[in-house]
């Protein structure tokens, strides 16, 4: 039982902060809060990620010495683009990396999750973007506040409605 | 026929990259407009631009409808599948393609007099810049086999969409709450998505669509797939505003600008509806038996919760474009409906009324764009008299409203009827009725409008005779007479339809 748990304490970290920060981004009244929250949501993910990419034992995704000889054929170049056949490209490409001495780790999670940060700061900084902008209409940024300054200004609304009607009449 | 045409005069590189050139040209085209010095001149490229991508699209689908088997496959790079990335188009996506840059084609028409009102002038190349590159993310969404490239797309069409929400604030400054909600429930939605992604990657060790779906049936009852296909659901749930995950949809459409509003309601829930469809029926086949359960347990009754509840809502509404969000949201609840039924007669419903309902919303929020343009206020009581003092604008709204109840002649009509001889073939009655009922609902809140605009007199003395500008009433009629064309005829959505059901339902995988 604590194996089980212990062994995947990695998860648990990650479902945790998951957890928290999904709980930030919902509940928090204060606009950056909750942008906090959600930043660290995607944070979580790229951690989900990385995870999944790490092997037993697997070291970094960089040839070693002994690989290199084998594996960094001079051949590399010319079938990739000499053969356009897809399944003669694969066959080699998986013939390749069959028999190596060292384990790595699989690079692939570790890419995507560039492409997930860049979309993360982007996120983020339009975030920040909106919340100046808010700050600048509202004078507040708790969501509560802006959201009576709402009613107040739908009140408004209907009023000035209620006396053109008036006007229209008379 | 006018496909073939297409395809026989097209240029070999536009043939052989059609596909990929879809997204491509809008995204190399955006960055040109946020540098272009006149508003005009970016106006005029950004119609170059659609039309382009509109181009594309047909030719797409003429490909499409001409290649044995149905199915381009763009290798991006000449990595072949699955190392490589891979645009993968058949009739489903051509379809949705086909849509959403048919739209962007329209709005990009008519945007310069609702910008010219609404956006301050220096700043027109940046928001067509957004805009444009919002098509680009949608069309990206729609033509990729990749699915985290599909993330990546959508989150490119996302956050160009909540900057052009926000831009909404020169108007109403509501506009920047209702943007910044959205993003946390959009970027929550893909974050979703690409938790679920990720499960299926460390099952399967892919990420190309095809070749997951390949590796699932070997896979039966493992926990971590089924784990993955909820998050994705419920990550695409929330960018297609399913119900009760819509929230964001009503304050986004009521407060954004008027082409913004128009065009995310005919494209960016329905690429959404997409990306779904992608996943329930050819990623994942219905015959798994969680799929079954989400059916039956969830889906439908969530798309008719939608249907009867948001429709409910869209009564009470004050303000038009309120209301027709809220409406937005029903229309979807009718899509699930379609796709829950999960046979090709469903699927092929569900999208013919995604297609036909981009047709009605699109001419509806245009309409209401020209109102919000001539008489700067959008409830229902700015729209009282305004049959007789903008009849042109006015009679093609009631033209795709009486579309939105699904009055026989109009397109509404059609995709109800399929609708509803789906859910009768697999035994749905009672859904049916509620259908029904929901359409009575419909009747309900666009005739108060159209009560308001026909019967009422102009309550505001200062109204007066003002039609909509020509740049407005001429895609906003183009749109409307589909409505009635292709509620005479539908041979040409419905066969887009079941082609794209049909290709939906039986995608190979990878030879």
């Amino acid at each position: 039982m604590w194996d089980f748990i212990l062994d995947r304490a990695g998860y648990w970290a990650i479902i945790g902060l998951m957890m928290i920060s999904l709980y930030i981004a919902f509940s928090a009244e204060n606009l950056i809060k909750r942008l906090v929250g959600l930043s660290l949501f995607q944070t979580t993910i790229c951690l989900f990620y990385v995870t999944l990419g790490k092997v037993t034992g697997g070291t970094a995704p960089i040839l070693l010495k002994e690989d290199l000889a084998s594996h960094y054929a001079p051949s590399y170049e010319t079938p990739l683009q000499a053969s356009p056949d897809d399944a003669q490209i694969l066959a080699e490409t998986s013939e390749r990396f069959a028999d190596l001495v060292h384990t790595y780790s699989n690079p692939l999670p570790h890419v995507l999750m560039l492409t997930a940060i860049v979309v993360g700061v982007a996120t983020l900084s339009v975030g920040l973007a909106l919340i100046v902008r808010i700050r600048e209409a509202y004078g507040t940024i708790e969501a509560d506040d802006v959201r009576a300054l709402d009613i107040e200004t739908a009140a408004l609304q209907d009023a000035e409605a209620e006396k053109d009607l008036r006007e229209a009449t008379v | 026929m006018i496909l073939e045409a297409l395809l026989v005069s097209a240029p070999d590189w536009a043939i052989r990259h059609s596909a990929l050139l879809i997204p491509v040209v809008p995204m190399i085209v955006a960055p040109i407009l946020a540098l272009s010095p006149s508003g005009r001149l970016a106006w005029l490229i950004t119609i170059a631009a659609t039309a382009a991508t509109f181009y594309f699209a047909l030719l797409t689908l003429g490909i499409v409808q001409s290649v044995p088997g149905g199915i381009i496959s763009y290798p991006i790079g000449n990595w072949p599948p699955p190392i490589g990335i891979e645009f993968r188009v058949d009739a489903l996506n051509a379809m949705i393609l086909l849509i959403v840059s048919g739209m962007a084609f329209l709005a990009s028409i008519f945007a310069w007099p609702t910008m010219l009102a609404e956006v301050r002038k220096e700043k027109i190349g940046l928001f067509l810049c957004a805009f444009l590159l919002c098509v680009a993310g949608l069309c990206g969404v729609a033509a990729t086999g990749d699915a985290f490239n599909l993330f990546v797309f959508l989150e490119i069409s996302s956050l160009s969409t909540y900057v052009l929400v926000a831009m909404g604030s020169s108007r109403d400054r509501r506009a920047l709450p209702a943007a910044f909600d959205y993003l946390i429930m959009g970027t929550l939605g893909a974050s979703f998505y690409i938790i679920g992604v990720g499960f299926l990657y460390a099952v399967t060790g892919t990420l190309n669509m095809a070749d997951i779906a390949a590796q699932l049936p070997a896979l039966t009852g493992n926990r971590a797939v089924q784990v993955g296909f909820a998050f994705i659901i419920v990550g695409l749930g929330i960018k297609a505003a399913m119900w009760p995950l819509h929230q964001w949809l009503p304050n986004a459409y009521a407060y954004s600008p008027s082409l913004v509003t128009m065009f995310l309601a005919a494209t960016a829930t329905k690429v959404a509806l997409y990306a779904l469809i992608r996943w329930l029926f050819t990623i994942f086949q219905p015959d798994y038996a969680f799929e079954q359960a989400l059916f039956y347990w969830v889906l439908a009754p969530l798309g008719i919760a939608a249907m009867v509840i948001c429709s409910f809502q869209a009564v009470f509404q004050t303000d038009v474009r309120r209301m027709l969000a809220y409406s937005s949201v029903a229309q979807v609840g009718y899509m699930i409906l379609g796709i829950s039924i999960g046979t090709a007669a469903g699927v092929s419903a569900g999208l013919l009324h995604l297609f036909n309902h981009a047709l009605m919303k699109g001419a509806l929020f245009m309409a209401v764009a020209g109102v919000c343009l001539t008489y700067q206020g959008t409830t229902i009581r700015d729209f009282a008299g305004l049959g007789r003092s903008a009849p042109f604008t006015m009679t093609a709204f009631a033209i795709a409203g009486l579309s939105l109840i699904g009055v026989p002649l109009t397109a509404g009509f059609m995709s109800k009827l399929q609708l509803g001889y789906a859910l009768f073939d697999h035994g749905w009655w009672w859904a049916v009725l509620l259908v029904v009922f929901s359409s009575l609902l419909a009747v309900f809140y666009i005739g108060r409008v159209l009560q308001s605009v026909f019967f009422e007199p102009p309550i505001n003395p200062r109204k007066h005779r003002k039609e909509a500008p020509l740049l407005l009433l001429v895609p906003l009629w183009i749109l409307a007479l589909a409505n009635i064309y292709f509620g005479i005829d539908a041979s040409f959505p419905a066969g887009l339809a079941r082609d794209g059901a049909i290709a939906a339902l039986g995608m190979e995988a990878l030879p």
